[in-house]
């Protein structure tokens, strides 16, 4: 015992002496903060999962029994491929090891909603298992910071409660694809363009809906790889598009060769669905759809004929009717049109100055506007800029507050996803063990308790306060008032809630690039 | 698992056991490295938990385990889906129902109504009252899962839910302070205020020994298992009291407490000494023997080659374990009762309710919680020890938990404690150690042993001859590492009383 006791004595007196340029310790320390993380998913194991659980088994069967040829038309389950080529080739190498375990979870006909205990533990594990891109990302990332900073990333990525919940409750396999977003910003940061665009290509391959921060890439690697001298740069041009068109030609090119690339456009840009999700996310458009509301009620008790809307948006998948009565219909064109718009001030910015600092803020604010003004977007969807930000929120205070607020917005939003009674005490202590490590992490990093503390505005106050007024509605007053009525009502104060917030993080980032120089 | 599920405040289920476990030593553990980084640099990771306040440690320490707590309470229960008689789950399921449903006096009789031999309340009446609490809470929300007679074996989504909440209300409302006000104690204790305190069961340290002996009578009343630590808490007060001018009137407050207490938690069974018998004789269940399956401790360990249940019978077996657990706690007690310390006072809990685990009748695996609790409070000073226990204890149960499908959080925990233990500081590392010195190569070998244990257990189908071979196997490796934390903390307690300045043993030198 005496021994051990001395020997650590020792240790950590040479602990002191060590010079930090070896990063060992710090991969070290992130191994121990992953594999926390991992046993505690481990835990969630037999939580709740959505039918996104059922749609990648779908994938891991079809992938694996049928041709490739036939993979973006096959159509034995509702839950069909819709999904780039890059993420159908990994659910492929999935279902090598899948039926291996047990052959029925790739069984494309008596694998249908198979539920057995093999089929739960491998899936989950698979989560988990690419969650190391992640941590390897964030390693990347973070290697050279300093200490506190370092590890309050960690915590706000490797355990980041909204990443429990969307990956490894619902079940999705977002933290690989962040993982993979975060590598290419990081090759930004440092300044290897081709490798940051070459990683962003395939990250494009993988789930398209990243292709949002596409116009950002763009115009930064075009100003800052392809510079010096028109003959130089159009070289550098020329490079990286072949880089990218290569990585398009490995995913694309085989189904091209089968003449199948019109069936995967088509599945994957399936605008048959509605403007919003049957929740809406807290996005722009909520506003938008209640002021129309609101309008028509008013107008018709004014004597206006108003002629009630054919289409409800609360009633889940909308066709192509017009779901509004008085204000103008919206379509995907139009979406599209204004999201570009809302980028286009922070284009103009990686225009004139290409600045490797700004492009984290940018990418993050590329996403954002997609999130606020997209097509039919999801409420996850709000990871894709969360995630990242999390990097720059330990740079400033006022870093730290909008990121404070931002992330218990869209962790709150996120809510309805785990409807169910069983995880509702862990949604909940997920979201204030978040918060608890967020306030006392960056309270005392820095000079924040000296400048105000981490919220400091009355109306930030407010506003967080107001969460629990919302949740103690939609939980137990609703409930007393309207008993069964009015559904959707609980669910629509969250995402008008959280939309507000929303709003106000799309603000201060804008604010923030406009201001930079 | 159900751990968080079954017994609602005190931690009777196994799994719970296993989570309370990881968690009572993640608080410790947290607080032990951050308070010895403090030490070391002021330039360390864990800056914002490590601060002067407790506020911050506390609420993330606790609210990380409730988290922890409420996703272990996602796997099953202890019996789920295994009729007839099913599991603790619904032990606990059944005393609410019972107790809901009948008259006070009726609880812990035979009648129509009450059948006994299905899953009887065994537990003092302390715990029955909780129960009935709970059972109004779950006939409030969900009247099926504890209507009498047709709940039985009842098993539903929401039931499971409900149970599982009411453990995790329970430990919310009661553990937590406890802990909370033992690491105030502590902190006070650091700053040099030399009047200490003394804990209950529930983990609470105060410098009122008056209350705490009320706490403990009340967690004797919660449970008779409390009574693991009674020799420790008796001749702490009790030399305590000697210290003091007037040793008979001290003892004799004491004394008046706990009656009192006893009194006041047993007053619908006092009307009649038929009431009070029936019931002590529920908590008393002598007929089941021994020991059952392989617990690792004494007499099941050396039943390998001595047939005890053979050679002797129940009535001497009886007083053969009474005979050696006072054997094995009187130097506890003795140094305690000599110069009682706050500091020793805590290796006194763990000696005595180790000789009551190693040594006494009637043994269940989950009772290594038992002197699990203050080893876990001493982990900050006792870290190794704490951890080597906390490591055995688990293996110990492993069997168990198998059998109740819980192999997965058994992971689960058995890692995250691994690594709350190995909290980093963000420091560089020193180069290894020589690795293969004496201590750390029988260290690594056990470990490495217990960890081949745990995949042949899984693994490999024992011999026809001895169905349970890999139990016995695992329960005298157990059983081996906790003779020896028990010598050495027994060894301990001694040489603190020797060095303590308390003055009985100066003055009578």
């Amino acid at each position: 015992m005496k021994n051990i006791n001395q020997e650590k004595a020792q240790k950590l007196t040479e602990k002191h002496t060590q010079l930090p340029n070896s990063h060992s310790h710090v991969i070290k320390d992130l191994v121990w903060f992953s594999l926390v993380a991992t046993f505690f998913k481990l835990l969630l194991i037999p939580a709740y999962h959505s039918t996104d659980f059922e749609v990648h088994r779908n994938w891991l069967a079809l992938t694996h029994t049928l041709p490739l040829s036939q993979w973006y038309t096959d159509e034995t389950s509702p839950w069909t491929l819709d999904y780039p080529p890059f993420f159908a080739y990994f659910e492929r190498f999935l279902a090598l090891f899948a039926s291996l375990v047990d052959p029925t979870i790739t069984d494309l006909y008596n694998g249908l909603n198979y539920k057995a205990p093999s089929v739960i533990i491998f899936q989950r594990l698979s989560v988990i298992a690419s969650d190391t891109i992640l941590i390897y990302s964030v390693y990347k990332l973070t290697k050279n910071m300093e200490l506190k900073k370092r590890f309050l990333i960690w915590i706000l990525v490797v355990w980041s409660p909204a990443l429990f919940i969307v990956d490894h409750v619902h079940f999705q396999y977002n933290g690989f694809l962040l993982g993979i977003l975060l590598i290419s910003l990081g090759a930004l940061q440092k300044g290897n363009d081709l490798i940051g665009g070459f990683v962003f290509a395939v990250l494009l391959c993988f789930k398209h809906l990243f292709a949002v921060a596409g116009p950002v890439y763009f115009v930064y690697l075009f100003r800052h790889y392809c510079r010096g001298g028109i003959l130089r740069g159009f070289g550098k041009l020329v490079t990286m598009g072949t880089v990218v068109v290569g990585v398009f030609m490995a995913a694309y090119g085989p189904f091209a060769y089968h003449g199948q690339i019109q069936e995967v456009l088509r599945r994957m840009f399936p605008f048959g669905r509605g403007l919003c999700h049957a929740y809406w996310a807290p996005n722009f458009w909520v506003f938008y759809i209640l002021s129309d509301k609101v309008l028509a009620s008013v107008l018709s008790k004014i004597g206006f004929h108003i002629q009630p809307p054919t289409a409800s948006f609360t009633g889940g998948l909308v066709g192509d009717s017009s779901p509004f009565a008085i204000l103008p219909t919206i379509t995907p064109s139009v979406t599209f049109a204004i999201v570009l718009l809302a980028i286009s001030p922070c284009l103009v910015k990686a225009w004139r100055n290409p600045d490797p600092k700004m492009i984290v803020r940018q990418v993050a604010y590329a996403y954002t506007c997609g999130f606020l003004f997209g097509w039919h977007v999801h409420e996850k969807a709000s990871l894709h800029f969360l995630i990242p930000l999390a990097v720059i929120a330990v740079e400033s205070i006022e870093d730290a507050r909008h990121y404070f607020i931002l992330s218990i917005v869209s962790v709150y939003s996120l809510f309805p996803l785990l409807y169910e009674a069983q995880e509702y005490p862990m949604k909940v202590t997920l979201l204030l063990l978040h918060v608890a490590l967020m306030w006392f992490g960056f309270s005392e990093s820095g000079s924040i308790s000296k400048n105000g503390g981490l919220v400091n505005r009355w109306i930030e106050k407010m506003y967080l306060v107001g969460f629990v007024v919302v949740e103690a509605w939609g939980q137990f007053l609703h409930p007393l008032v309207f008993g069964d009525r009015l559904p959707f009502l609980p669910l629509m104060m969250i995402s008008f809630y959280c939309a507000l917030g929303m709003m106000y993080s799309w603000i201060w980032q804008l604010r923030c690039i406009i201001r930079s120089p | 698992m159900l751990v968080i599920l079954a017994f609602c405040a005190y931690k009777a289920s196994l799994s719970k056991k296993i989570r309370y476990v990881s968690d009572s030593k993640e608080m410790k553990k947290s607080r032990v490295t951050k308070a010895v980084k403090v030490e070391i640099n002021n330039n360390n990771a864990w800056w914002w938990l490590t601060n002067t306040r407790i506020s911050a440690p506390f609420i993330c320490v606790s609210l990380f385990a409730i988290l922890v707590r409420i996703a272990v309470s996602l796997h099953p229960y202890s019996g789920a889906g295994d009729p007839p008689k099913y599991g603790d789950f619904e032990a606990q399921r059944h005393w609410m129902e019972i107790t809901t449903n009948l008259p006070v006096n009726e609880w812990y009789q035979n009648t129509t109504r009450n059948d006994l031999g299905y899953w009887g309340l065994d537990y003092p009446p302390l715990t029955a009252y909780q129960s009935y609490v709970h059972g109004l809470v779950l006939r409030f929300f969900h009247p099926e899962s504890v209507s009498l007679y047709n709940s039985r074996g009842h098993e539903s989504y929401f039931g499971k839910l409900l149970m599982r909440w009411t453990v995790l209300s329970s430990d919310v409302l009661i553990f937590f302070p406890a802990v909370l006000w033992l690491i105030i104690a502590f902190a006070d204790q650091s700053k040099g205020h030399k009047r200490l305190t003394v804990g209950a069961i529930a983990a609470v340290l105060c410098d009122k020994d008056l209350v705490a002996s009320f706490l403990f009578s009340l967690a004797l009343n919660h449970k008779q298992m409390s009574a693991y630590y009674a020799p420790a808490f008796f001749s702490y007060l009790l030399g305590k009291c000697l210290k003091r001018q007037n040793p008979l009137l001290e003892v004799s407050k004491l004394g008046m407490i706990v009656i009192g207490t006893f009194a006041l938690v047993w007053w619908p069974y006092l009307q009649s000494r038929d009431a009070v018998l029936e019931v002590l004789s529920r908590l008393a269940p002598f007929e089941r023997g021994l020991y059952e399956d392989y617990v690792a401790n004494f007499w099941c360990t050396t039943s390998v080659l001595i047939k005890w249940k053979r050679l002797f019978t129940t009535q001497s077996l009886k007083l053969l374990c009474l005979f050696m657990t006072v054997c094995s706690c009187l130097p506890s007690m003795f140094l305690q009762i000599r110069a009682p310390s706050p500091r020793a006072f805590l290796y006194g809990l763990l000696n005595s309710a180790f000789s009551f685990y190693l040594f006494s009748f009637q043994v269940h695996e989950k009772s290594i919680l038992l002197p699990l609790l203050p080893a876990s409070i001493l982990a900050i000073e006792e870290p190794f020890v704490y951890q080597w226990f906390t490591q055995f204890a688990l293996l110990s149960m492993f069997p168990l938990l198998c059998r109740d499908k819980l192999l997965l959080p058994y992971i689960a925990l058995y890692g995250i404690f691994i690594f709350i233990y190995y909290a980093p500081n963000g420091k560089p590392d020193t180069p290894k150690p020589r690795f293969w010195s004496g201590v750390t190569f029988f260290v690594v070998f056990l470990l490495f042993l217990s960890f081949v244990l745990h995949i042949i257990y899984l693994t490999v189908d024992p011999p026809k001859k001895y169905p349970f071979l890999f139990e016995a196997i695992i329960m005298l490796f157990c059983f081996s590492q906790f003779i020896l934390v028990v010598v050495y903390t027994n060894w301990k307690q001694w040489i603190l009383s020797r060095k303590s300045p308390v003055g009985s043993e100066k003055k009578r030198a």
